[in-house]
């Protein structure tokens, strides 16, 4: 059987205590564990970042960090950023500007987005294009995401 | 067409909020349990006989519930051509096609599993240059394509690995030669690129005891897969249920059926359980359809006034091991291969030959990139011969009103001149702005490919208060098609958008649509729901005109209310209507109000055989491309500075969904101009992760300008026309024929990496 360690940690807000299995993707216990689908699955490699949400506050691929790696840690996925059914800023810019098509990249783009609005509130094109360029969007909504970045900035 | 109060707003889209706050339900994203999770056992040689496959160790494995191979799946599959194993039988014939499944109660013991079953070979020569490969005497892919079902508009050629020669034949192609100043002759090459939506392809299976089928795909086109299914597995239709979910991008790799026949053997035996299959993103890239490899020859006749009097165009496409559906594209390439120009005499050979690469099939465009791609190159080097401006060839030999295609058929609506000005002027053309700087532009047209009877159907359900159900069997990938369908609906219906509910399909609730491809669906299922607007509407006035006793064409509806135009006295709201109305006494007047509506294209015929001549278009949609680069001389970086496309929507039913979509398209033809090439070195696909497989990033994306023309489509929904795949064809071109202007260098093939380019300037000097 495989092995599984108990870890302790707080996901959009609540604290937890969960079983994770050893050698567990932080993405497939986001998925699989706590039920939160709203983080995708693209690549399982670290080179899309449809996966991407916060821990720590930081953006990460949750392909490329183990599920034990919560300990103590506070995670934050795309479920987290409307609260009391009131859209984040962002939410409501993305939807404004059109920025998304399939929608699958979608959580992991505003995950990154979120990530780089918090460390820099006025970010440049040239800002927003290396912090975004690790998730990929097929549809090509590139320039309809910058838009929707800039305007939910602080001006 | 004045006073339109929901058609041509940008409203928001219909699953706005669901995409940003991660509640969009993807296939992955449902709760199926209890599962069995599926495996694939892949081939490793590209063409061979299946010596041994010993499953023994593997289905001894712990948690492993069965193994299946090809002989456990009874028939083969396909749309066009019925070529294709699901499981290979007894002969593998590229890298990665599945040989075994494995099916067990976790997705480790399943893969475990996998690495458990022996398989030896007997290697057979390998075909991987469809010019070699359609040659008589090269190793046969398939020994019995005669054999093969097929639709009968395809041409195998017997004994040879060609599984469809399309031949066009207009004017007479020597008479226009004659006639020329000047013949150029040229070869030119398009690599097979992967769509990789982000998204890969998955799929579950369940069977229940009584023989229903329930199937949730990732597929572009349930009701295609449903009879794919059905013929496949020797089921009837209504005992299979194809679900969709949102769907993670498709782009054409969806289209048709792809893995869902895998685990239906394995649903079958273990009724009860959800069968699921996910592949990984190697497996997406090397198992699903890709774009054929094209290899073009284009001969073009012209006078010196710029005047094109003839083409002859050979098309060798890579169809890969397996052509149920590139049999098609090779035939769109065919009658569509004069581009956007009218050319009076034409003879064009389109062949698609089985090799030993991945499968090839359907890709955002069907053909028209890839052929395209030698029309737009071509003019450029006529227009430099002639010491022409390129635009102006473009506009001389362009479509017009009334211009015939290569097919022969005559073109409507046409506004080709408009885009190309369009484009020309906003990125300045004519004025050069630095010695490494070049301008280009390429026109582009596509029709939708599909059979001249694919149908689309919608059924439009009004609630007891008032609002409505719109059931339609189109998928969303992202194309918007939820917000524009509702657009349509709503103003027919003259019903608040808010008061309409859409959802994607389930075919054993949703009515028949063809396939969410070819940019069709604004068009015919945007067709089907306006009429089945129309039906719920006159079923609402019949109602009310009994109800309130005045003449139907005495009563208006303004989304609220049923009145007398003669007096607004007389009145009735619309929940006294649709709520199963009855009179003041009591007395019932009409059920619940279902409106019904179909389309099928009555302008589109058969190509004749030797000819290809006929009405092989629903409509053309025209569109422009120019674009300013900067090439680094010594390095050949391509810097992109100013990238406009153009068009013609007909009507834009959501103006900023169909800017959003261009641009998308855009940025696809970019990357693909820019990055994309599936190498392979015998078979062996090299780039099979986004690490080597370059897609554009968003820091590889300049400022896009988009431009909507609207020159209506005649009998499209309010005038529209679906534009999806057709930004993305011109950008190539574009790009290449601007580097080219830069640097005075030529250009054969793309993408137009540094390499390519510096290869080029070498070749120069």
């Amino acid at each position: 059987m495989t092995k599984k360690v108990i870890v302790n940690f707080t996901v959009n807000g609540d604290h937890e205590t969960r079983e994770a299995e050893v050698g567990q993707t932080l993405l497939r216990f986001i998925r699989e564990e706590l039920h939160l689908t709203g983080t995708k699955e693209g690549c399982e490699i670290g080179e899309c970042g449809a996966c991407t949400v916060l821990l720590e506050g930081k953006p990460v691929n949750s392909c490329l960090v183990l599920a034990v790696e919560l300990e103590g840690k506070e995670l934050v996925t795309i479920e987290g950023l409307s609260k009391n059914g009131e859209l984040d800023k962002l939410q409501q810019a993305f939807i404004d500007k059109f920025a998304f098509q399939c929608g699958y990249c979608t959580p992991g783009m505003i995950m990154a987005a979120k990530a780089l609005l918090d460390r820099n509130p006025n970010p440049t094109d040239q800002d927003i294009n290396v912090a975004l360029s690790g998730n990929l969007c097929r549809c090509g909504a590139y320039q309809e995401i910058r838009e929707a970045i800039k305007a939910s900035a602080i001006k | 067409m004045a006073d339109l109060k929901f058609v041509g707003r940008s409203v928001p889209r219909k699953d706005a909020v669901d995409k940003v706050t991660g509640t969009a339900e993807f296939i992955d994203d449902r709760f199926l349990g209890p599962l069995i999770y599926a495996k694939m056992k892949k081939s490793t040689v590209p063409h061979g006989k299946i010596k041994k496959l010993d499953i023994s160790k593997a289905q001894a494995h712990p948690g492993v519930k069965a193994v299946m191979t090809g002989k456990d799946y009874p028939n083969k599959i396909g749309l066009y051509l019925v070529d294709r194993d699901f499981v290979a039988v007894d002969k593998v014939r590229f890298i990665g096609e599945p040989i075994a499944i494995v099916a067990a109660t976790s997705e480790r013991a399943a893969l475990e599993a996998v690495e458990l079953i022996d398989v030896e070979y007997e290697e057979l020569p390998g075909v991987f240059d469809p010019r070699e490969g359609m040659k008589t005497g090269s190793p046969l892919v398939h020994d019995d394509l005669e054999a093969y079902e097929r639709v009968p508009i395809f041409y195998p050629v017997p004994g040879t690995n060609i599984s469809n020669h399309f031949k066009l034949r207009k004017g007479d192609v020597e008479k226009g030669f004659a006639e020329a100043d000047l013949v150029i002759e040229r070869d030119y090459y398009v690599p097979q690129m992967q769509h990789v939506p982000i998204e890969t392809h998955k799929a579950a299976a369940h069977w229940s005891p009584g023989g229903k089928l329930t199937v949730w795909s990732t597929a572009q086109s349930p009701n295609v897969v449903r009879q794919l299914l059905a013929k496949a597995f020797d089921l009837p239709l209504h005992n299979i249920r194809i679900i969709s979910s949102y769907i993670g991008g498709g782009f054409g790799c969806k289209a048709g059926a792809s893995l869902e026949g895998l685990v239906i053997p394995l649903a079958i035996k273990f009724p009860g359980y959800v069968v699921k299959i996910v592949f990984n993103r190697e497996e997406d890239m090397q198992g699903t359809f890709m774009r054929q490899g094209l290899y073009s020859n284009l001969k073009t006749g012209v006078r010196k006034d710029g005047r094109i009097t003839a083409l002859e165009y050979k098309m060798v496409w890579d169809g890969g091991a397996y052509t149920e559906y590139g049999v098609n594209i090779v035939r769109a390439a065919g009658y569509s291969s004069t581009g956007a120009y009218d050319i009076p005499n034409v003879k064009t050979d389109s062949y698609c030959v089985y090799t030993n690469n991945s499968i090839g099939g359907p890709v955002r465009g069907f053909g028209m990139c890839e052929m395209q791609w030698g029309i737009e190159r071509q003019i450029e080097v006529i227009a430099k011969e002639l010491k022409m401006d390129p635009l102006e060839v473009r506009l001389l030999n362009g479509m017009k009103e009334g211009s015939t295609t290569a097919s022969g058929q005559v073109v409507h609506h046409v506004a080709y001149d408009k885009c190309l000005k369009t484009v020309a002027e906003k990125v300045g053309w004519g004025k050069k702005e630095g010695k490494f700087r070049g301008k280009g532009i390429a026109g582009l047209v596509k029709c939708p490919a599909q059979p001249s009877n694919a149908a689309s159907s919608a059924i439009i359900r009004i609630n007891e208060d008032g609002s409505a159900h719109v059931m339609i069997g189109a998928t969303e990938m992202g194309q918007g098609m939820l917000t524009a369908i509702s657009q349509i609906a709503a103003e027919g219906l003259n019903i608040p958008l808010e008061k309409i509910d859409i959802k994607v399909p389930d075919t054993d609730f949703t009515p028949y649509e063809w396939q969410s491809v070819g940019s069709r669906v604004t068009y015919t299922c945007g067709t089907a729901v306006k009429r089945a607007a129309a039906d719920a509407l006159g079923q609402i006035y019949t109602v009310a005109s009994n109800l309130l006793e005045v003449p139907k064409e005495d009563l208006s509806f303004d989304g609220k209310v049923v009145y007398s135009t003669k007096d607004k006295n007389i009145k009735a709201t619309i929940r006294e209507v649709a709520d199963s109305c009855k009179k003041c006494s009591g007395e019932g007047i009409a059920g619940p109000i279902i409106g019904r509506g179909s389309f099928v294209p009555t302008n589109m015929t058969n190509l004749d055989p030797e000819t290809g001549q006929g009405n092989p278009g629903l409509f053309y949609c025209f569109g422009a491309t120019a674009v300013e680069v900067e090439v680094d001389p010594e390095t050949g970086v391509i810097t992109i500075l100013q990238l406009a496309s153009s068009i013609d929507a007909g009507k834009a039913v959501n103006p900023q969904l169909c800017h959003a979509q261009l641009r998308g398209g855009v940025i696809m033809g970019l990357s693909t101009a820019l990055y994309e090439e599936v190498k392979f070195d015998q078979g062996v696909m090299l780039n099979r992760n986004f690490t080597d497989y370059k897609i554009a990033a968003i820091d590889n994306i300049p400022q896009l300008d988009s431009f909507i023309i609207e020159t209506p489509e005649e009998n499209g929904p309010y005038g529209a026309r679906g534009i999806g795949e057709q930004p993305m064809i011109g950008v190539a071109p574009a790009i290449a024929n601007a580097v080219c202007d830069a640097l005075d260098i030529d250009v054969h093939t793309f993408p137009l990496t540094p390499e390519r380019v510096w290869q080029a300037i070498k070749a120069k000097k």
